[in-house]
C-alpha cells in the first residue's frame, strides 16, 4: 500500500510541477504578451493614480496632478484650460491620452530611462512614484493673445515660432475644449463629457492629432513662396525674369481655364515680374512657371521645405504630413501650383517654410520642449536648436524675403505693415469648391532683416473681406507683442 | 534515524516556534496592507491579531494535550495560509463591506470545531465504525440544496448553498469528509475481495462488475452534482479523491484508467447537453476571442484580468495593497491566488504553491506512517484532496485547465471551505499522531467487533 500512496504522492506533486510551470509562463515568459494585450487596462490605471508631472508654461502649470479622492490619489488638472487643450491633450482613464500627455507619457510617468535612478529611490523610500515636469517653449501672453484672435464659433489655427531656432512660440486652434472634464474620475461624467465635446463641429477627440500640427488645408497662394524657390533654383529664372501674366491660362488637355482673381491689380498688366505677381498674388504667372519646369522641380522644392518630411524629434506632438501630389497632369499641376487642387498642407508647415526662408534657407526643428526636469528639478533634458533641413539657398532666401516685404510694404498683405519695422508675408486664399468660402491663409516674419518672429495664420472657411480682416491685422498684433516684449 | 523511529519525539516546540513564524506572516501582511491604506493599524488590526494569535496558540496547547506526537509542521502552514487570506480579504473589503471580519468570525470556529474534533474523537480510527452513516450523511448533505426552504437557490450559476439563519453554507464542502470516510472505511474492509476477484486480461486484471459498484456510484455522485448543481468543480474533487482512495487500496493502475476514462466521458457529454460546461471550456480554449471575452455570463473576462493582474505581477509583484482586485471579479474568493501572483509576483505565488505542497506532502507522510489501512486510506485521500483541489483551482486561474468554480483551501473568502479544511487538517494531524507515535497496543475502546485489522 505505501508503494501506491507514494505513486499517489508523485501524481500530486507532478500536477504542482504544472502549476508551477504555469505561473511562470504567466507572470514572466507570457506576461508581456499579456502586458500588452488591448483589454489591459492595467498599465494606464496604473499611471492614471499617480503623481505624473506637469507641463509648464512661462513657470506655471497647464497641466498638473492635484491630490485626488480615495479611489485615485492623483487627479490631472488643467489651467486654462481651452488655450492649452491642443498642446497638452487630454488624459483620461477610459478614453486614454492625447497631445503632450500621450507622446510625453514615459517623462511625466516617471518611466523614461533617464528617471531610472530616481525609481530605485522610489522603491526603496517606498514613496510614491513621480513623473519629470516638462516646461515649453511657449510664451503664455504670446498664446493668450493668439487664441483671442480667433473669433469664437470661427475655425482657425496660429502658429507663432521663433525662425533661427525652431522654438514654439505659440501654437493655437479653434474649436477647443477643457480636457479637465475628460480626466474627471467620474466615469459617467467623463463619457458624457467625451460624447458632448465630439459633437462640436472641428472636435474628434478620437484623432491623435488635430489643430496646427494635425488640419491638412489647401495652402492657396502662401504656395506660391514654393514656386518662387523652385524658379530660382532652377537657374532658368532669375530676380529680374518677365512671366506670362494672362488673365487667364487655359489649362492644357482640358477646356477649363485658371484666372487671375478678377477683382484684383493683376489684370493691369499681361506680364509680371516676381515682385508684381507676388504683391499681387498673380495665379497665371506661377502656373506658367510650374507648366515649365514640370512637375518634379516644384514637388522636389515642396519637399525641401517639409512636404512628405516629418518634423523631426524636438516637437514631440504627433503631427500629420503635408502633401504636394504626384502624378500629375498639366492642368493639375497648373492648378496645384497655385496652392489649390490636392495641394495640402498643415498651418505648422506653412509655418516651417516661411521659417526656413527667414533662417537663410536653413529649416530649423520645430521645438516645443524648453527643459525636462526630474522630481527633483535636475534638468534631464534640454533640447537645443538643430537645423532639420536646407531648404533653399541663402542667396534665393534674401531674394525671397526682399519680396515678401514688398508684399506687406506696397502688396495685398499691407494690413501686417509696422510703421519702422520691415516685415515680410504672404497671404493665400484657397477657394473651397465652389462655396465661396475660403481658407485665408497669412504667414511672414520680422524684422525682415533680422527675423526675430515668424507668424502663420489660418482662418478657415471664412468669405474674401472677413479672411483679409483677420489674418494681417491679426499678424501684426502678434509681430508687435513679441517684439515689443 | 533509527534513535528517532524508536523513541518518538513529538516535537512540539519545532511546531511553537514554526506557528510564531507563520503569526508573522499573516499579522505582517495585515500590517503591511494597513499601512498601503488610509486606515494603518486601526482598532480592527489589533483585534483581529490578537484573537488570530490566542486561537493558534489555543490549538497548539490543545495538540500538547491530545495529540504531542502530531506533525508539527502542518499547523503552521495552515496558520500561515489562512492569516494570509485574512490579510488580503480584509485588504478588499470596500468600505461598508465586511468579509473580512466575516472570514475571520469563519475561521475561529473552523479552528473550534477542528479542536472539538481532536479533543473528542482521540483516535481517528474510531471513524471506521461510521462508513455507512457517513455515506448517509454525504447523500443528505449534498441533496440538502436541492430542497426547497432552506435551499439559497441558484447563486452564480451553481445550487450549492443552503441557507442557515443569516447565512449561507456549502454542505459540499463537508460531505469531501464524509465521502473520504465512506470510501477509505468500505474500501479498507473489502480491499482483499476486490483484489484478488476478477478475470485477468493479459496484465490488466479487470474487477468484477459487482466491486464496480462504488465506482459506478461515485460516478452518478460526480456526474449528479454536475447536473443537478452545476458545479464542475466538486464534481471533479469528489471523483478525484474516489480514484485516488481505491488505487491506493488496490495498487492497480487499472481503476486509475478505468476512472480517468469516465471521467472524461462523462465531462465529454456534459459538455454536449449542458451549457454551463461547454461555457467553461470555451471560455477556458477561446479566452482571448472578443465575443467570449464579453460573454455575459459564462465568459472569459474574469479570467483574462486575473491573467493581466498576474502578468502585471512579474517577478516580485507590485506589493501587498498595491494591485487592481477591483477589475478582477471574485477577486477574493475564486480569484484570490491571481491576486496573490499580482501583488507578491511570481516569487510570493511560489511560497504559497509551496506551503500546499509541503501540506499535501505532510499528509502523505502521515498516511505512510498510519499503521491501519483505513488511517493510510483516510489520510492519502484527504491530501490528494488538498492537491487536487489547489490543482483545480490554480490551473484554472492560470488557464492551465478550465476554470472552475472551487475554493482555494485557507485562502479564499467562504465559511463552509474553512470549516471543512480545518476539520479535514485537525484529521490529518490525528492521524499523523498515531503514525508517528509510539505504537499503541491497547484496543481501542468500544473496537467494533466486526473491524478487520489490516496493516
Amino acid at each position: 500500500m505505501n508503494h501506491s500512496i507514494r505513486n499517489a504522492w508523485m501524481a500530486a506533486v507532478a500536477m504542482f510541477a504544472l502549476l508551477f510551470g504555469a505561473i511562470s509562463y504567466v507572470q514572466v515568459i507570457g506576461a508581456g504578451d499579456l502586458n500588452d494585450n488591448p483589454w489591459n487596462q492595467r498599465a494606464v490605471l496604473a499611471n492614471y493614480c499617480n503623481d505624473r508631472g506637469a507641463i509648464i508654461v512661462g513657470g506655471k502649470p497647464i497641466a498638473e496632478s492635484v491630490a485626488g479622492d480615495e479611489t485615485c490619489k492623483y487627479q490631472r488638472s488643467y489651467a486654462q484650460p481651452e488655450l492649452y487643450a491642443g498642446i497638452t491633450g487630454y488624459f483620461s482613464r477610459t478614453y486614454g491620452s492625447t497631445g503632450l500627455e500621450q507622446q510625453l507619457r514615459d517623462e511625466l510617468a516617471g518611466s523614461s530611462d533617464q528617471l531610472f535612478l530616481d525609481r530605485v529611490s522610489q522603491i526603496f523610500l517606498g514613496s510614491q512614484p513621480k513623473g519629470a515636469s516638462v516646461e515649453l517653449t511657449l510664451d503664455p501672453v504670446i498664446q493668450k493673445l493668439a487664441y483671442d484672435l480667433i473669433p469664437d464659433g470661427q475655425r482657425g489655427s496660429i502658429v507663432v515660432t521663433n525662425p533661427k531656432t525652431g522654438a514654439i512660440i505659440a501654437m493655437v486652434s479653434k474649436p477647443s475644449y477643457d480636457p479637465n472634464l475628460i480626466a474627471t474620475h467620474d466615469p459617467a461624467k467623463e463619457q458624457a463629457s467625451y460624447n458632448q465635446i465630439n459633437q462640436v463641429p472641428g472636435i474628434n477627440l478620437n484623432q491623435s492629432v488635430s489643430g496646427p500640427t494635425g488640419e491638412l488645408l489647401a495652402p492657396g497662394s502662401v504656395f506660391k513662396l514654393v514656386d518662387t524657390a523652385a524658379a530660382l533654383s532652377s537657374g532658368k529664372y532669375n530676380k529680374d525674369s518677365v512671366l506670362p501674366n494672362p488673365d487667364s491660362l487655359p489649362l492644357p488637355g482640358s477646356s477649363a481655364s485658371l484666372p487671375n482673381y478678377a477683382g484684383g491689380n493683376c489684370s493691369t498688366r499681361n506680364t509680371a515680374d516676381f515682385p508684381f505677381a507676388l504683391e499681387q498674388s498673380c495665379n497665371t504667372p506661377f502656373a506658367s512657371i510650374a507648366l515649365d519646369l514640370g512637375q518634379k522641380a516644384i514637388a522636389d522644392q515642396a519637399s525641401k521645405f517639409g512636404f512628405g518630411q516629418d518634423f523631426g524629434d524636438q516637437l514631440k506632438l504627433q503631427s500629420a504630413v503635408s502633401v504636394f501630389p504626384t502624378n500629375l497632369d498639366q492642368a493639375a499641376l497648373a492648378q496645384s501650383a497655385v496652392g489649390q487642387r490636392d495641394v495640402r498642407a498643415t498651418p505648422l508647415q506653412i509655418a516651417m517654410m516661411t521659417a526656413a526662408i527667414a533662417n537663410k534657407g536653413v529649416q530649423m526643428k520645430p521645438n516645443l520642449i524648453k527643459t525636462v526636469r526630474a522630481p527633483d528639478l535636475r534638468v534631464i533634458s534640454e533640447p537645443k536648436p538643430e537645423a532639420l533641413r536646407t531648404s533653399t539657398t541663402p542667396d534665393i532666401a534674401s531674394q525671397i524675403t526682399q519680396w515678401m516685404t514688398d508684399v506687406v510694404s506696397q502688396g495685398i498683405a499691407s494690413g501686417a505693415a509696422i510703421p519702422g519695422i520691415q516685415v515680410a508675408g504672404k497671404t493665400g486664399t484657397a477657394q473651397l469648391g465652389d462655396t465661396g468660402l475660403n481658407n485665408s491663409w497669412f504667414t511672414g516674419f520680422a524684422p525682415a532683416n533680422d527675423p526675430q518672429v515668424a507668424v502663420t495664420i489660418v482662418m478657415e472657411g471664412v468669405n474674401v473681406s472677413t479672411g483679409a480682416k483677420l489674418t494681417s491685422p491679426n499678424a501684426k498684433k502678434i509681430f508687435e507683442a513679441v517684439l515689443n516684449k | 534515524m533509527i534513535l528517532a523511529i524508536t523513541t518518538p519525539k513529538p516535537r512540539r516546540n519545532v511546531e511553537l516556534i514554526l506557528l510564531v513564524l507563520a503569526l508573522a506572516v499573516g499579522i505582517g501582511a495585515s500590517a503591511m496592507v494597513g499601512l498601503n491604506s488610509t486606515a494603518a493599524f486601526d482598532s480592527d488590526f489589533w483585534f483581529q491579531s490578537s484573537l488570530l494569535i490566542v486561537a493558534a496558540f489555543a490549538f497548539h496547547m490543545i495538540l500538547r494535550f491530545r495529540a504531542k506526537y502530531a506533525d508539527p509542521i502542518m499547523l503552521p502552514i495552515v496558520v500561515a495560509l489562512n492569516g494570509l487570506g485574512l490579510a488580503l480579504i480584509h485588504r478588499m473589503d470596500q468600505p461598508g463591506e465586511d468579509t473580512g471580519n466575516n472570514q475571520l468570525r469563519w475561521t475561529l470556529l473552523a479552528m473550534a470545531v477542528s479542536i472539538v474534533v481532536i479533543w473528542f474523537l482521540k483516535d481517528h480510527r474510531l471513524l471506521r465504525r461510521f462508513t455507512f452513516i457517513s455515506l448517509a450523511a454525504s447523500a443528505v448533505l449534498l441533496v440538502l440544496p436541492l430542497v426547497p426552504g432552506i435551499s439559497a437557490g441558484e447563486v452564480l450559476g451553481a445550487s450549492v448553498w443552503i441557507r442557515l439563519g443569516p447565512m449561507t453554507f456549502q454542505p459540499g464542502e463537508i460531505a469531501k469528509i464524509t465521502l473520504a470516510i465512506f470510501f477509505a472505511g468500505y474500501l479498507s474492509s473489502n480491499r482483499d475481495l476486490i483484489l484478488l476477484a476478477g478475470r485477468k486480461i493479459g496484465p490488466v486484471q479487470l474487477p468484477r462488475f459487482k466491486d464496480l459498484g462504488p465506482m459506478i456510484t461515485a460516478w452518478l455522485v460526480s456526474i449528479g452534482i454536475l447536473v443537478f448543481q452545476r458545479d464542475l468543480g466538486t464534481s471533479v474533487l469528489f471523483f478525484g479523491l474516489f480514484i485516488v482512495i481505491i488505487y491506493v487500496a488496490t495498487s492497480r493502475i487499472s481503476w486509475v484508467v478505468i476512472g480517468i476514462a469516465l471521467i472524461l466521458g462523462g465531462g465529454f457529454l456534459a459538455s454536449k447537453f449542458f451549457s454551463h460546461v461547454a461555457f467553461r471550456l470555451d471560455s477556458w480554449w477561446n479566452a482571448f476571442t472578443p465575443e467570449v471575452f464579453d460573454r455575459s455570463p459564462g465568459g472569459s473576462g474574469q479570467i483574462v484580468q486575473g491573467l493581466f493582474g498576474m502578468a502585471d505581477g512579474g517577478l516580485v509583484g507590485t506589493g501587498l495593497g498595491q494591485g487592481r482586485p477591483d477589475l478582477v471579479p471574485f477577486a477574493n474568493s475564486d480569484m484570490i491566488v491571481a491576486l496573490i501572483g499580482e501583488e507578491l509576483g511570481l516569487i510570493g505565488l511560489f511560497a504559497v504553491v509551496m506551503l500546499y505542497m509541503l501540506l499535501f506532502t505532510r499528509g502523505f507522510r502521515a498516511a505512510l506512517g498510519a499503521r491501519d489501512a483505513f488511517g493510510k486510506l483516510l489520510a492519502c485521500g484527504l491530501s490528494f484532496a488538498i492537491a487536487l483541489q489547489c490543482f483545480v483551482v490554480i490551473g484554472g486561474v492560470t488557464r492551465l485547465i478550465p476554470l472552475t468554480g472551487l475554493t482555494t483551501p485557507f485562502l479564499a473568502a467562504g465559511g463552509s471551505s474553512l470549516l471543512a479544511n480545518w476539520i479535514i487538517v485537525g484529521l490529518l494531524l490525528m492521524i499523523s499522531n498515531t503514525a508517528r507515535g509510539p505504537v499503541d497496543t491497547t484496543p481501542i475502546t468500544h473496537a467494533p467487533t466486526e473491524a478487520v485489522q489490516t496493516s
